[in-house]
């Protein structure tokens, strides 16, 4: 006979003192002993079906909503990134002398760019939120679960998309603003600091440009289905790339530099911009592009290949 | 009711799945064999619209699963057990695929007990054992109570106890009236549980056929005598068309005879019969002359195969 194996059978009478191959006429006597509730306990039917809806697109963003805060490590690399805002623009502030940040944070100037020195480390940070949000689904074997009971890719994109999007805008928001705050007011260089009220087009620039990098890392998760990948062309393509690009001679550089996701991206994030740079509307247009264009493309992929 | 009509996918060079028609029938337990690599999941992902056949169709209810108002209410699938986020807890996870199809956080619950993981549920399900991702697996697919189930090996990594609980889960639902469809590479673990088999090979269909007429194949036309006086017997038996070969000293095997002819002819001739066992092989071993010729990955000890 098979035995049950939980303690608990012990209380419970078996009949089933017979061969094993018996049990396919007895389905309910050693079934009944084990851990596991049998089958009949609680039936499998409703007997009332329940609404028969569709599946909208608010319905997919709850979903994708319980996804993301419901795995610790995505809402505690945002609070990093948060925290790396504030902190190391406080730190870049605190140890500015004659208006200038020391160190890799030397080429700001200004009081509130040296307040937010601490976005260039969040972005990757944020960035990389966004791969994974993606990029695990791909590993785990999720993604196809997402598909097939949403039935339209494009809406699970959408709302990973709305729920990336919105998340990180908050927490990023709250971050810079509170940058700003806390920078100038530990402030120790000689630049006259500036009331909050006068800066609310960098905090939303540089708000936007966060929430429109892990969009990006969105959209490269999608596209390159693989953390690894993700992560590496991000870094790779959108970090490092455009600074080691700024070796080459500037003859080379003005034509396409400036068009890049990060340096258009430069061009919302401060007041103070340079010749080289884009001016804040071409700079609001060519980031919004890549994103709407990466996005786009990873739709594409996603509606043309096997899940 | 699944029905696959000239379904073919071409992965490069590789014909995965090869001209594939059959329908799944409510109301039974379908179990679909082959060996590894015979096209099982690929035949699996293509119902559920995942993966874009290359020519030929799948259905479900008469429409491609996509086309479903709300598909897990149409079809509940297991695809790979561990496709869950392993930070996430089983009860997150059901959550989110729950809202997606309007599905209420009850029923959550529900099939949470139902799979025996309500204990676990708020744990990570990254520390989850094999057969309890297999569980959460299973209670995903029940979520929308849906008319048909289709699990790709969810035996696998179960125990005893498990395996003997899911093969009466699973004929309960299709005692309420569900369609059934397992997929499995073990005969063993399918032939207590189905009442039809689909047998694949290399893509291609070998075998659709009902429990009974199987276990007719499996009957052999060879009895096996053990008898007093068997050279007398074997004396009996000789005729045109009739095959005696002798195993050992007291035993013949006979071919061309049936059982109950021997058993007149040695009482006619007042011969003690010792036994008269006629040939039955396991459907394990029919199964495997089936698929002998469409099995790609040879262990390299010789298989011994019956017939
Ligand atoms: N995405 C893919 N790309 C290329 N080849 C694939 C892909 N998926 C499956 N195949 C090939 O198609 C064939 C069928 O694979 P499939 O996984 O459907 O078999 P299976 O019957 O499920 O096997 P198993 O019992 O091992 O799970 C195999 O030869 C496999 O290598
Ligand atoms: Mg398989």
């Amino acid at each position: 006979m098979i035995t049950p194996l939980s303690p608990a059978s012990k209380a419970i009478p078996t009949e089933s003192q017979t061969a094993p191959t018996l049990l396919k006429d007895n389905p309910m006597t050693t079934i009944t002993a084990s851990p596991t509730p049998s089958v009949q306990d609680s039936s499998v039917i409703k007997t009332k079906r329940s609404s028969t809806g569709k599946v909208r697109t608010r319905n997919v963003i709850q979903s994708e909503w319980i996804k993301f805060w419901s795995v610790r490590s995505n809402y505690l690399t945002l609070l990093a990134a948060g925290f790396a805002t504030v902190a190391f623009g406080m730190i870049f502030s605190a140890v500015a002398s004659d208006g200038q940040a020391p160190g890799p944070a030397a080429f700001l100037t200004n009081p509130v760019d040296v307040a937010l020195g601490g976005v260039g480390l969040a972005e990757m940070i944020i960035g990389v939120v966004g791969v994974m949000v993606v990029a695990s689904e791909y590993s785990t074997g999720l993604i196809r679960t997402s598909f097939a009971t949403v039935g339209r890719r494009g809406r699970v994109i959408r709302a990973k998309v709305a729920v990336v999007g919105s998340s990180v805008f908050a927490v990023a928001g709250v971050a810079v603003t509170a940058a700003v705050i806390a920078g100038q007011a530990v402030y120790a260089g000689t630049e006259a600091t500036v009331p909050v009220t006068d800066v609310l087009d960098v905090i939303f620039g540089t708000t936007y440009y966060l929430t429109g990098i892990a969009l990006i890392g969105v959209a490269l998760g999608f596209i390159l289905r693989s953390t690894a990948a993700g992560i590496g062309t991000l870094v790779g393509a959108v970090f490092i790339g455009p600074n080691l690009l700024n070796l080459l001679p500037d003859s080379i550089t003005d034509y396409f530099l400036k068009y890049l996701p990060s340096e258009a991206g430069s061009a919302i994030l401060t007041q103070v911009t340079t010749p080289d740079q884009l001016s804040l509307g071409a700079g609001y247009l060519v980031f919004t592009a890549w994103v709407v264009g990466l996005l786009a493309c990873a739709g594409a992929l996603v509606q043309r290949r096997d899940a | 009711m699944i029905q696959v009509t000239d379904l073919t996918k071409a992965y490069g060079e590789t014909l995965a799945v090869d001209q594939l028609n059959f329908t799944i029938k409510p109301g039974i337990v379908t179990g679909f064999l082959g060996p590894n690599g015979a096209g099982k999941s690929t035949t699996m992902r293509m119902i559920l619209g995942l993966d874009a056949p290359t020519s030929g169709s799948a259905t479900v209810g008469g429409r491609p699963l996509a086309e479903h108002d709300q598909p897990l209410k149409s079809l509940g699938f297991l695809l790979e057990a561990g496709a869950v986020h392993p930070t996430r807890s089983a009860h997150d996870h059901l959550r989110a695929l729950a809202v997606t199809n309007g599905i209420s956080t009850a029923r959550v619950d529900h099939v949470l007990q139902l799979v025996g993981l309500s204990e676990v549920a708020k744990r990570r399900s990254g520390g989850f054992s094999l057969g309890m991702g297999q569980r959460l697996g299973i209670a995903a697919a029940l979520l929308g109570d849906p008319e048909v189930v289709m699990l790709d090996e969810p035996v696998n990594g179960l125990d005893p106890e498990g395996i003997l609980w899911i093969r009466h889960l699973l004929q309960n639902l299709a005692n309420e009236g569900r369609t059934v469809f397992v997929s499995s590479h073990l005969m063993s673990e399918m032939e207590l549980m189905a009442e039809h088999f689909v047998i694949i090979g290399q893509g291609r269909l070998i075998q659709d056929i009902s429990a009974p007429d199987l276990r007719a194949m499996a009957a052999g036309d060879s009895t096996t005598v053990r008898a007093d006086r068997l050279d007398d017997l074997v004396g009996l038996m000789q005729n045109d068309g009739v095959e005696i070969t002798s195993t050992d000293r007291s035993t013949v095997s006979v071919k061309g005879v049936t059982p109950d002819q021997i058993g007149r002819l040695a009482r006619d001739g007042g011969i003690a019969l010792h036994s008269l066992v006629p040939e039955q092989r396991s459907l394990e071993d029919v199964f495997m002359s089936l698929t002998a010729d469409s099995v790609q990955y040879h262990g390299s000890a010789p298989l011994e195969m019956a017939a």
